[in-house]
């Protein structure tokens, strides 16, 4: 059977202060500081757009290549819950900002384009806290009003891989244009998926399913693998697949039934009366468009091309811009785009990881790598110093060539003081120096990694090695 | 205080007050004494707001005591909209138009009673009690504006504020022998107002005379940040041109406003007022609006479908009334609604809800907007061949309390020449023009192009000059019975 998925998305878009009045956006503070009469729905009260909302929200858009609607508007949605406090959503229902949008993603072997349905803007609705023990339940409305993109694919997706390509892509591109941080763990990205099954080669859709509340990618694909083996079990036992919503649970790796719909909500959308249509014009967009930076992809195929990058480093700088942006000042400063790609993407890399940072959180400049790389192409540390100078780089921002100096990873030139060296070495080791004479060569290793070790590394193992024959000829 | 300062104009009384004739103390004084020997009968007010620190002496509206009708947001008293839901409500926040009155120096005495949310066409859709006619305590002041419109014709008040989303100022005002103006949509920022109809709704001032009516909306009325619809352009200076010779003014008389369910000496009184135009130079042309008898199922379809997505917050979780009762979810929000909205309110949630529903939304509301639309461009034709549109504000005088009260249909009939400006988005003007044989006020409306609040005014300021200032007074307080 072939799986057919689709992704709806939720994007806070990187505001100062929400969308339809002047509260901050600020994750984590005390419930309910960030509220006003107006995202607290007050008798009354009037919603005003933020317009940098709006922007944002085109820049978002016309990065996934989607139109933009020249003539748009917003509507409510009603539905009475309560972290809702106006019970109804400003959202956009049939004239979204965005349709027909594409993503290109490379999963695999291939790349395919996943067509963006639309994408609309809505406010973000408060959150519930219930009590642990008792029945009580909280609302904090710090996140209501909060602006979001909704982005809705086709049902174009056809392997989980290719849902966590998408997502992967998809993040990539919102924080390559600034539209959003997309930190999953603060609810920043949301997404729900919808699923359905055919035999291979049928072009009909099967009946779908939705899994909700999805909170990383990783899950997502885990999720789409236990509801398509659900629905091949079922249809193998005869049985039909029904309209419904499922949670994923991932201690036991299959998805659980939220709710049956039996009948689809009726939200009653009708146009937001307290807010005036939206003219977009053929300018507005054209400046956005004009002013999107490179986007991964293009700038993927640019590192390969103009880099001679392999494929595989192109892309693992390209998915974060900062560090695109990184590897790139490096590259031009030290003219060894290869050398560089590969201490960013492995070195620096594996101390972000290890950090748990991110590269704009560390106080690590591009000229400090740089520096390093000048540094060891220069001769004056060793690849090992460099990347242990790299290291404090990180935490410190100093500049590399005075914390060489200070941890005494300078290599030593001074050839007096390496031939004492190595005399002491000689005549601390005369087992191996003689096997060494009567012709085992192997032994020259030993005593070369016997100078390393005396000196920290600080001599240049080809030099001391050069040094030692001469001296046992 | 002298009778005589109780029915001073609120340019006399902000000139007196900046002269220093009178302060703003002793004016607020006189008002407060009235209302305490009056609003026993009248029964306009639901609060009496704390006299604050003296207001800016200075301002166009020094020391004129004005009332606000209770839909309107104040952070010193609670904002209850006449309905047990929001009974004990106090807003957080302070209505744009308040601050603006305020800044102006004007003294807010009270806050009047309405209709539940502004909707009825009398005040006995208030949670709390009927307000009375000044003029025959046994009939209704109209309404919803009924409190502001009953006050100001008592001498309670010098000027008032009411909302009109059908209507509500203007028939209130026409019942109780006053001035009442509904500005063009957007022309007052409508930030704080308890929405009922967004797309309808607008804030318009109570008065004794045209002239307050113009100074009242040059003060409240431009460009509001916070409300988005409201008009960007800073709105002429009204008061300096309030003065126009009416010569050549054309005057339409729409066929469909003198038919069938106008009373004859509503008529009769209405074309005097006209006549008497007439015979200052203006002309009188019959004109069409064909889609008239469209424009109350119009209404009762936008603007309880409007209502029913305004009035969801409603729901005992965040303020307002809370059931006492314990039980789901479902629970709490259904017992608080069913104990804290009254039958009116009720029965138009359920309008709208259903107008809006997914299979019957085109039947209703859809087909309701392009009905409204249409109605639009019938003024608009009219408006070619015309300055301004005239006829009777109110098909009948003020009734007697109860008489409509058991037949919403009859009730919502009361709006049938008010309901079209509303959806229009078009300014109109009720002023007071004579009394029935029964000693009832009768109103004379004129509506207007959109965005042409002045020639509406500067019309009703004619007439009110031809026929120089009322001087019969309502029989307040009247003798116990």
């Amino acid at each position: 059977m072939e799986l057919v998925a689709g992704i709806e998305t939720h994007v806070q878009l990187k505001t100062a202060s929400k969308m339809f009045c002047g509260c901050a956006v600020r994750f984590g503070s005390p419930p309910n500081s960030l509220t006003c009469p107006v995202c607290l729905g007050h008798p009354g009260v009037l919603p005003v757009l933020n317009r940098k909302a709006l922007e944002l929200g085109m820049r978002a858009a016309l990065a996934l290549n989607c139109r933009i609607a020249p003539l748009t508007k917003f509507d409510r949605k009603n539905y009475y819950y309560p972290d809702l406090p106006k019970n109804y959503q400003i959202s956009q229902f049939d004239v979204p900002l965005a349709r027909d949008g594409w993503v290109e993603v490379r999963s695999e072997a291939q790349t395919r384009r996943v067509r963006i349905h639309r994408a609309h803007l809505e406010e973000d609705a408060g959150k519930l806290l219930h009590e642990e023990q008792g029945s009580r339940s909280f609302v904090d409305l710090n996140r209501a009003g909060v602006p979001l993109l909704e982005i809705v694919t086709e049902p174009d997706l056809r392997s989980s891989e290719e849902a966590y390509a998408y997502l992967s892509t998809l993040k990539s591109i919102l924080r390559a244009v600034g539209v959003s941080d997309c930190d999953m763990e603060k609810g920043e990205l949301r997404c729900d998926v919808n699923l359905s099954v055919r035999p291979p080669g049928s072009t009909a859709l099967g009946v779908k399913t939705e899994i909700k509340n999805l909170n990383s990618f990783r899950y997502v694909q885990k999720a789409l693998e236990a509801e398509f083996r659900r629905h091949v079990a079922e249809l193998d036992a005869g049985r039909t697949i029904v309209q419904s919503t499922w949670l994923y649970d991932p201690d036991q790796d299959q998805t659980r039934l939220m709710r049956v719909k039996e009948f689809a909500t009726d939200y009653r959308y009708f146009p937001e009366p307290d807010l005036p249509p939206l003219a977009i014009r053929d300018e507005e967009i054209e400046a956005t468009r004009r002013s999107l930076p490179e986007l991964p992809a293009a700038r993927c195929d640019r590192f390969m091309r103009e880099y001679g990058l392999s494929e595989y480093d192109a892309q693992a700088l390209v998915s974060e811009r900062v560090m695109a942006d990184f590897f790139e000042d490096v590259s031009k400063a030290t003219g060894k785009p290869k050398t560089a790609a590969n201490w960013v993407v492995n070195e620096v890399a594996r101390i972000l990881n290890e950090k748990k940072a991110a590269l704009e959180e560390t106080r690590l400049a591009p000229s400090a790598l740089s520096d390093i790389l000048s540094l060891v192409e220069a001769g004056r540390v060793t690849a090992a110093s460099g990347k242990e100078i790299l290291a404090h780089c990180v935490d410190t921002g100093r500049p590399p060539a005075e914390l060489m100096k200070e941890l005494g990873l300078e290599i030593v030139t001074d050839t007096d003081e390496i031939e004492r060296t190595l005399d002491g070495i000689i005549a601390a080791n005369p087992k191996a120096v003689a096997d060494f004479k009567g012709g085992k060569d192997a032994t020259m290793k030993f005593l070369v990694g016997q100078v390393m070790k005396a000196t920290k590394g600080r001599v240049q193992a080809p030099k001391a090695e050069e040094l030692l024959r001469k001296k046992l000829r | 205080m002298s009778r005589d300062l109780l029915y001073r104009s609120a340019r006399q009384i902000a000139a007196d007050v900046r002269t220093g004739k009178i302060s703003a103390a002793e004016v607020a004084r006189a008002f407060l004494d009235r209302i305490e020997a009056t609003d026993g009968q009248l029964k306009a007010f639901i609060t009496l707001s704390p006299i604050a620190e003296p207001p800016n002496p200075a301002g166009p509206l020094a020391g004129v005591p004005v009332v606000l009708k209770d839909n309107l947001c104040t952070r010193d008293v609670p904002t209850t909209c006449g309905s047990k839901i929001l009974r004990d409500y106090r807003a957080p926040y302070e209505a744009t138009v308040v601050t603006r009155l305020r800044a102006a120096g004007a003294t807010i005495l009270g806050k009047t009673n309405l209709d539940e949310f502004a909707m009825g066409s009398s005040t006995e859709n208030s949670a709390f009690f009927t307000t009375r006619n000044p003029w025959d305590l046994d009939r209704v002041p109209g309404g919803s504006s009924g409190g502001s419109a009953a006050a100001v014709a008592a001498g309670q008040a010098c000027a008032a504020l009411g909302s009109d989303t059908g209507g509500s100022i203007r028939q209130p005002a026409a019942l109780c022998g006053v001035v009442g103006f509904k500005p063009t949509y957007g022309r007052v920022s409508r930030y704080g107002l308890v929405a009922f109809g967004s797309s309808l709704d607008q804030i318009g001032p109570i008065t004794r005379d045209v002239a307050d009516a113009a100074l009242l909306l040059q003060v409240i009325g431009g460009p509001d940040p916070l409300d988005s619809t409201s008009l960007p352009d800073p709105p002429p200076d009204y008061l300096n041109q309030i003065e126009r010779d009416i010569r050549g003014l054309r005057i339409g008389l729409p066929k469909e406003y003198f038919g069938e369910g106008l009373d004859s000496e509503v008529r009769a009184r209405v074309m005097e007022a006209l006549k008497l135009l007439e015979s200052r130079g203006a002309t009188l042309t019959d004109v069409e609006l064909p889609l008239t008898p469209y424009a109350i199922a119009t209404y009762y379809i936008v603007a309880p479908s409007e209502a029913s997505s305004n009035l969801a917050r409603y729901d005992g979780v965040h303020y307002g009334h809370r059931t006492e009762a314990s039980g789901s979810l479902i629970d709490l929000y259904a017992r608080s609604r069913a104990e804290g909205f009254g039958p009116e309110v009720r029965r138009r949630i359920i309008l709208g809800t259903f107008a809006l529903s997914s299979d019957r939304i085109d039947a209703y509301y859809h087909r309701a907007q392009r009905v409204r639309r249409l109605i639009a461009r019938d003024f608009e034709r009219a408006f070619r061949l015309v300055d301004v549109i005239a006829g009777p504000t109110s098909p009948t005088a003020a009734f007697r309390i109860g008489e409509k009260a058991a037949d919403p249909l009859s009730m919502y009939l009361c709006d049938v020449y008010t309901v079209s400006a509303n959806l229009a988005g078009i300014p109109g003007l009720s002023v007071p023009c004579g009394f029935t044989s029964s000693d009832l006020p009768v109103g004379l409306q004129i509506l207007g192009r959109a965005l042409d609040d002045l020639t509406v005014l500067q019309v009703g300021r004619a007439y009110e000059r031809e026929t120089g200032p009322m001087t019969r007074r309502p029989p307040l307080p009247a003798p116990s019975s």
